[in-house]
């Protein structure tokens, strides 16, 4: 589970390579036209939840650190965009730097108490801090610019005139341009020097220690960052919703993260994109059994893939394309 | 001064609660060194178990110790079946078992006894307030068996084989091994007797709050609190830690903060206790060789 994944790049030729990149921007673009609006809305929620798991993925993941509070980020990151937007009249993109900032802000505020604490004390203290939040955003001290209970109504970004599309078509590409930069500097943070610090905190501290590394500011940084990402993230999801009050910031919203986490892979970048799906999907079927039918079924879904499949979906694609790739190798020989 | 005698008693009551839940927390750190998410949910699925069998007639006290008995059997069942194929799994697996179990538990009750509030009956009946309206019965039967309870499980840990047994199990499982106890099941009876000291927690606190199926959530991080200020793993720290908690909570939302952020008490408590003194009022520092 621990085991670092070196993947060799292999020598691509560049046309394949821009095929690849055409196609798959293809496939992304492609539900603008085919889905209808309420699918399309879905599908946004998709990429912004997926966008949330890669954050908690960056802490919990890949430095080790776990997390059951991320759903406060989340929030920071929703009001953080709302309260600009709603109360000031802000654009959408003006919003998200001052939400990087809070966020990162947060983040590291909580990952300094959290190096006091491993394993299971950190997920009771973080669980602690999902809970209060509703609580906080509602006290009345706040209320004057979270809106209380009633929570804020604020307006999607509509697309420049140039751009023929609906706010729903335009928000799903906002979804994903954003959510690519992210994973992007993420890839980027965790493919180099930085991810491998991580991982090895994350699989001997004291190991790591000895080799200079220091784990504190490692550790409070892994969290900063983990908390802008999921940050950005509630940002969009405040966006797409047009609407945030401290009833949608319960502690479910970092149950929901946790068990996208497992689900779609834990420490893998591709594995957020599968979590994201599942948390988006799966309770929109089980709803339609029962009230108590989600939670049931992800609780019954999370100990399944604990029990046969810890490295959760991103494990299986992995094997089963190492597999078809070594059989295409033994045909060829 | 009698309004805040009341609220200092209502504390040391509500506080009385934490510190069993808290003390069930610590048990299963010293059985198995694992905290369990899930017991809050565990004891709020025995609750209402023991209001069915008052409800189907059983008298208050034969319900109470069968819902002893059944906890109990429901505590060690779980660790047969759901930790102990983890045993050995990273911390983890072990988080996601507990989230798993907490959000299978919580609605399974929900979608059996259903989400109305209920009110849960006393044994402790009395007309009105003793004391000169200071306390009520049941916040002073509560206590009593609250206390029982701690006393009981003190004498277990402390002057019975079994109970030493357990604690060797938790502190060097190999050695314990090699001098013949059955490690596995001592987790398995750890796990149980927390489940059971859960299960007397939600039957004194369900009809001070009444029972519905998420009764217990705010309860588990008040009493974590209660746990980690007394020390994680000293059983007698947890208690005073829980009935600390219990008069701070009571005292900060009646006089500072108000009761709409009496949950971030429990927050600020734990991020406090870890920050300033991290191993607790009572708790032994523990040094590691590398």
């Amino acid at each position: 589970m621990s085991a670092i994944s070196i993947t060799t790049p292999i020598a691509m030729p560049a046309w394949k390579r821009g095929a690849l990149i055409i196609g798959g921007l293809a496939l992304l673009l492609a539900p603008l036209w085919l889905l209808e609006s309420f699918q399309l809305f879905q599908l946004t929620m998709a990429v912004i939840m997926g966008l949330a798991v890669l954050g908690l993925n960056i802490v919990t993941g890949y430095n080790g650190q776990i997390s059951l509070g991320h759903g406060a980020f989340f929030a920071v990151g929703a009001y953080a965009t709302a309260i600009p937007m709603s109360l000031l009249d802000w654009s959408f993109w003006a919003t998200l730097p001052i939400s990087a900032v809070v966020c990162g802000a947060v983040g590291w505020g909580v990952g300094f108490p959290a190096l006091r604490l491993g394993g299971l004390y950190l997920a009771l203290t973080t669980f602690s801090l999902a809970v209060a939040v509703p609580q906080i955003l509602k006290h009345k001290s706040v209320d004057a610019w979270t809106g209380g209970v009633q929570g804020l109504f604020l307006l999607k970004p509509e697309a420049p005139a140039w751009l023929p599309l609906s706010p729903d078509q335009y928000m799903y590409v906002v979804a994903l341009i954003v959510a690519g930069a992210c994973y992007l500097l993420v890839w980027n943070l965790l493919r180099g020097r930085m991810g491998r610090a991580l991982m090895a905190v994350r699989d001997n501290p004291t190991a790591a220690e000895a080799m200079g590394m220091d784990l504190a500011t490692l550790k409070t940084r892994a969290f900063a960052v983990s908390a802008v990402i999921t940050g950005m993230a509630g940002s969009l999801a405040a966006a797409v919703v047009e609407f945030v009050a401290p009833d949608s910031f319960t502690f479910m919203v970092s149950i929901t993260l946790f068990v996208g986490m497992v689900v779609g892979g834990v420490a893998s970048i591709m594995g957020s994109v599968f979590g994201g799906l599942f948390v988006l999907f799966v309770p929109n079927i089980a709803e339609a059994i029962s009230r108590s039918a989600p939670g049931i079924i992800y609780g019954i879904i999370l100990i399944a893939f604990l029990f046969v499949l810890p490295d959760g979906v991103a494990g299986l694609v992995r094997r089963i394309t190492a597999r078809l790739r070594r059989t295409k190798g033994r045909e060829k020989s | 001064m009698d309004a805040f005698a009341h609220q200092l008693i209502a504390g040391i009551a509500t506080g009385g609660i934490y510190a069993s839940v808290a003390l069930a927390l610590v048990m299963i750190y010293q059985a198995t060194h694992h905290v369990n998410f899930a017991q809050g949910e565990m004891a709020t699925l025995s609750t209402f178990i023991a209001l069915t069998l008052i409800q189907a007639g059983f008298p208050y006290w034969v319900a109470f110790f069968a819902t002893l008995v059944i906890s109990f059997v429901m505590g060690a069942l779980v660790e047969r079946i759901l930790m102990r194929p983890v045993q050995n799994a990273p911390v983890l697996t072990h988080v996601g078992v507990f989230i798993g179990m907490l959000l299978i538990i919580s609605n399974m009750t929900g979608l059996i006894f259903g989400y109305t509030t209920k009110a849960f009956p006393t044994p402790f009946e009395s007309e009105g307030l003793l004391f000169g309206g200071l306390v009520s019965a049941h916040e002073l039967g509560g206590t009593a068996v609250t206390l029982a309870v701690l006393t009981l499980v003190y004498l277990f840990f402390a002057h019975t084989s079994l109970g030493l047994a357990m604690r060797a199990a938790a502190y060097n499982p190999r050695s314990a091994r090699l001098v013949g106890i059955r490690v596995g099941w001592m987790l398995a009876l750890g796990w149980g007797l927390a489940a059971a000291i859960g299960s007397v927690a939600g039957m004194m606190v369900a009809p001070a709050v009444f029972l519905d199926p998420n009764v217990m959530l705010g309860i588990l991080l008040y009493a974590f609190a209660g746990a980690l200020l007394g020390g994680i793993d000293n059983p007698t720290g947890a208690v005073i830690g829980g009935f600390m908690v219990g008069v701070l909570e009571n005292l900060a939302g009646a006089y500072v903060v108000g009761t709409e952020l009496k949950l971030t008490v429990a927050l600020v408590i734990i991020i406090g206790v870890l920050v300033v003194r991290p191993s607790g009022l009572f708790g032994r520092v523990v040094f590691s060789r590398v």
